[in-house]
C-alpha cells in the first residue's frame, strides 16, 4: 500500500514538472542569449488554448501541439520586435506580453469552456511496462514526459559542445564582442526567442492536452512564473533546471498528499512558496562569490543596438 | 452556440492580487431596447465571464429571466470580469452616472465597494450577493448552497466501499467549511465510520492542482471525490480513474458522465424577478435573505448512472426533509475534529453561527 502511494505520487509529480521543465528550458535558451522574456505564463497560456482548440476541432494530439508552438511563439515574436529590433524595455514588454497572453487566450477559449478532449496517449510496452515500481515510472508517462528529457539533454550537449551552442552563449554574455567577431546578434536573439515561445507553448499544451486536458481562464495558474524562477534556480543550466522542475512538481505534489493522510504540520501555504524561495537562496548564494561560474549571462536583459 | 457544463463560480476571494490585476478587463454590454424614460434600468455585476458555465453563468441566466419575464419595462445590462477593490468602486459609480438605478453584485468582495458607493447615491438600490453587510439602500441574498452538500453526503455515506470521500476546496473561509461540514455530517449519518479527507488548493483555479489533488485523494482509499473549486478539474480525474463524484456550482455531466452522481446547481431567477418586481412597485425595501431548497433556488441535478435505487430514495427524502425543515443539517450534537462538542445536542445552530463557522466537524 505505501509503495502503491509513492508510486502513485511520483508518476503525479511527473506531470507536475514537465510543463514547468518544457517552458523554463525554452526560457532558459532566451536568457542564455541576454533576453529576459517575463511572458512565459502569457505564452504558455496561449500554447493551452491553442492546442486544446486545434485538438478538440481537428482530433489531431499533434496539430494541437504545432498550433501551441506556433501560437506561443507568435507571442514571442511580438515581443522580439519590440525588445530586439525597436530595443524597448524587456521587463515592461515581457509584463505586458503576459497580460496581452493571459486576455487573447481567455477570449479565443471562451466558446471552448467546459469541453473535453482525449488525454495524449500513454506508453504501453508489453510486459516491460508492467513491471511493478520501475515500469510504473519509467515506462508508463505520456510522449511528452520524454520529449521533454530528451530536450534537456539535447540542449545541455548542444549548449555546452556545439558551434550554435558556443554562439548563443557568447551573445549572451558580451553582444558587442560577438557582433565584432561578425555574428548577428539580433538574428541570434529573435531564434532564442521565439524557441522560448514554442517551448513555453509546448509546456501549456501539456497542461490542456495531457495533465487536465480540459481549458479554463488562467489554466496555467502561475506556473509561468515559476519556470521563470526555475531558469535563475537552475543557474541557467539545462540539467539544473530539470532537476529543479522535478523538485518543484515533487514537493508541490508532496503537500497533496500529505494533505490527504491528514499531517498537515507546515501550513499549505508555506509549501506553496518554496518555489520562490528555494529561488531567492540560490541567488543569494550565487551573488555571494562563491559561485562565479554559475552567475546570470551578463548581457540579461539589456537592448542591443548595433552601431554600424 | 452549444451549452457546455462545468466550470467556475468564484466568489469570496480573488486568486491573489496578480490574477486580479491580469483579470481586470471589464467591459460594459448592453441588452435591450432603446432607453425609455419609463424604463428601469438594471445592472450585474460579475466578478467572472458570464461563459464560465457555473457561477457567473448561472447569475446571468437570473438576469436573463428578468428581461424575459418583464419585457421593454426594464432593461438589463451586465459588467463582466470586475475585479474585486478600487475596479468595482469604479464600475459602479460608472453605472450610476449612466442611469442605472438598481445593481445586483454578485461577489463577496464587492461588498466594501457596494457600501461606500451606496452611502453617495441614496436613490439607488443596490442588491449584494453574499455578504454581512446591509443599508437601508442595499439589501443582502445569499443561497443555502451547503443543503445541496447534505444530500450529497447521504448519497456518499450510502456508496462509498471504502467509506472515505475526497474533498479539493478553495479556501479555509465559512462558505467552504460550511459545505465540509454538512457533506461529512450527512455521510456520517448513514455510515458512523465515514471519513472525509480534504485537500486545501489556496485558490479558486488551478486545474492541474485540483488533479492532482483529487489523484491523491484516489490514490489514499477515495472511492468518492467532491470540490469546492471553479473548474471541473476534480470531476474529470473521477471520470479518468472510473469512480463518483459530485459537481457543484453547475451541472458536470457533460464532463463526467459515468462519475456524476448529481450536482448542486444555483437558481437566482425566483430572487432577481421578485427583487425587479418590488422596485417597479416602489415597495422595495432592504433586507437580508438566505434561501435554498424550500424556495427552489438550490435545486439538485438529474441523478447520474452510478445513484442505485436506494440512494435516488434517500437522496429525495433527503431533499423533502430539507424543504420541510426536518431535516436540519446543523443540529446537535456535533462534534469538532478534536472530539469537542461545539452544538450540544437538541439545539441547532443559528444562521449567524452557521455563516461564522471556521471550525471542522470530526470526520474531517
Amino acid at each position: 500500500m505505501t509503495v502503491h502511494v509513492l508510486v502513485a505520487a511520483l508518476v503525479t509529480a511527473t506531470t507536475g514538472a514537465t510543463p514547468l521543465l518544457l517552458a523554463a528550458l525554452g526560457e532558459t535558451v532566451a536568457e542564455r542569449a541576454g533576453v529576459l522574456n517575463l511572458g512565459v505564463e502569457g505564452m504558455m497560456l496561449m500554447g493551452a488554448v491553442s492546442a486544446f482548440i486545434v485538438t478538440t476541432e481537428t482530433g489531431s494530439d499533434i496539430l494541437g501541439l504545432l498550433a501551441a508552438m506556433l501560437a506561443a511563439a507568435g507571442i514571442a515574436a511580438i515581443f522580439g520586435v519590440l525588445t530586439l529590433t525597436l530595443a524597448a524595455n524587456q521587463v515592461a514588454t515581457g509584463l505586458a506580453a503576459t497580460i496581452f497572453g493571459t486576455g487573447l487566450s481567455a477570449l479565443l477559449g471562451a466558446r471552448f469552456v467546459g469541453k473535453s478532449v482525449v488525454p495524449l496517449p500513454r506508453l504501453h510496452l508489453p510486459v516491460l511496462s508492467d513491471i511493478p515500481v520501475l515500469g510504473q515510472l519509467f515506462l508508463q508517462q505520456d510522449g511528452m514526459v520524454y520529449l521533454a528529457l530528451a530536450i534537456t539533454a539535447g540542449l545541455a550537449w548542444a549548449m555546452a559542445k556545439t558551434r550554435a551552442g558556443m554562439i548563443l552563449r557568447a551573445v549572451g554574455e558580451s553582444d558587442t564582442a560577438a557582433h565584432a567577431l561578425g555574428h548577428n546578434v539580433i538574428g541570434v536573439r529573435y531564434a532564442a526567442v521565439l524557441f522560448g515561445g514554442a517551448m513555453a507553448g509546448l509546456g501549456g499544451a501539456y497542461l490542456s492536452l495531457a495533465s487536465t486536458p480540459m481549458w479554463i481562464e488562467g489554466l496555467t495558474a502561475g506556473r509561468g512564473w515559476i519556470a521563470l524562477a526555475l531558469v535563475v534556480f537552475g543557474a541557467w543550466r539545462p540539467w539544473r533546471v530539470l532537476a529543479g522542475a522535478y523538485l518543484f512538481g515533487g514537493i508541490n505534489v508532496l503537500q497533496l498528499y500529505l494533505q490527504g493522510a491528514g499531517f498537515v504540520a507546515v501550513p499549505t501555504q508555506v509549501l506553496a512558496m518554496i518555489p520562490y524561495l528555494a529561488t531567492i537562496v540560490v541567488l543569494m548564494a550565487m551573488s555571494s562569490g562563491g559561485a562565479r561560474r554559475l552567475q546570470a549571462p551578463s548581457c540579461l536583459g539589456k537592448p542591443f543596438r548595433p552601431a554600424n | 452556440m452549444e451549452n457546455p457544463m462545468g466550470l467556475i463560480s468564484r466568489r469570496g476571494l480573488v486568486a491573489g492580487a496578480a490574477a486580479a490585476a491580469v483579470m481586470a478587463r471589464p467591459g460594459v454590454r448592453l441588452v435591450g431596447g432603446a432607453k425609455a424614460a419609463t424604463t428601469l434600468k438594471v445592472a450585474w455585476v460579475y466578478t467572472g465571464p458570464v461563459a464560465d458555465m457555473g457561477y457567473t453563468f448561472e447569475h446571468d441566466e437570473g438576469r436573463q429571466a428578468v428581461q424575459a419575464h418583464f419585457g421593454d419595462a426594464v432593461q438589463t445590462h451586465y459588467v463582466e470580469n470586475v475585479a474585486e477593490g478600487p475596479d468595482c468602486e469604479r464600475v459602479l459609480r460608472q453605472l450610476v452616472e449612466s442611469g442605472d438605478t438598481m445593481v445586483f453584485s454578485t461577489s463577496f468582495g464587492f461588498m466594501n465597494s457596494v457600501i461606500r458607493v451606496a452611502r453617495q447615491f441614496p436613490d439607488m438600490k443596490f442588491e449584494q450577493a453574499t455578504g454581512y453587510k446591509t443599508a437601508t439602500n442595499v439589501a443582502e441574498y445569499n443561497l443555502r448552497f451547503y443543503q445541496g452538500r447534505w444530500v450529497c453526503g447521504v448519497v456518499a455515506g450510502m456508496l462509498s466501499k471504502s467509506g472515505i470521500a475526497g474533498y479539493v476546496a478553495a479556501y479555509p473561509i465559512p462558505e467552504v467549511i460550511m459545505g465540509i461540514n454538512a457533506f461529512t455530517l450527512a455521510a456520517r449519518s448513514v455510515n458512523p465510520a465515514f471519513r472525509v479527507k480534504v485537500i486545501w488548493i489556496n485558490n479558486w483555479v488551478d486545474p492541474g492542482k485540483e488533479a492532482d489533488a483529487a489523484k491523491s485523494l484516489v490514490d489514499q482509499g477515495a472511492d468518492i471525490l467532491t470540490d469546492h473549486m471553479d473548474s471541473s478539474a476534480v470531476m474529470q480525474t473521477a471520470e479518468q480513474r472510473g469512480i463518483l463524484g459530485f459537481g457543484q456550482s453547475a451541472d458536470r455531466s457533460k464532463i463526467a458522465p459515468h462519475a456524476q452522481l448529481t450536482a448542486i446547481t444555483d437558481n437566482w431567477a425566483p430572487y432577481y424577478v421578485k427583487r425587479v418586481q418590488a422596485a417597479l412597485d416602489g415597495s422595495w425595501t432592504s433586507g437580508s435573505v438566505w434561501l435554498g431548497m424550500k424556495e427552489g433556488m438550490v435545486k439538485m441535478a438529474p441523478y447520474g448512472p452510478g445513484m442505485t435505487p436506494a440512494a435516488k430514495a434517500a437522496a429525495d427524502k433527503a431533499q423533502a426533509g430539507i424543504i420541510d425543515g426536518s431535516v436540519q443539517p446543523f443540529a446537535g450534537p456535533i462534534a469538532d475534529q478534536s472530539g469537542t462538542v461545539r452544538v450540544p445536542a437538541g439545539t441547532i445552530m443559528s444562521d449567524a453561527e452557521v455563516l461564522k463557522m471556521d471550525w471542522m466537524v470530526q470526520g474531517t
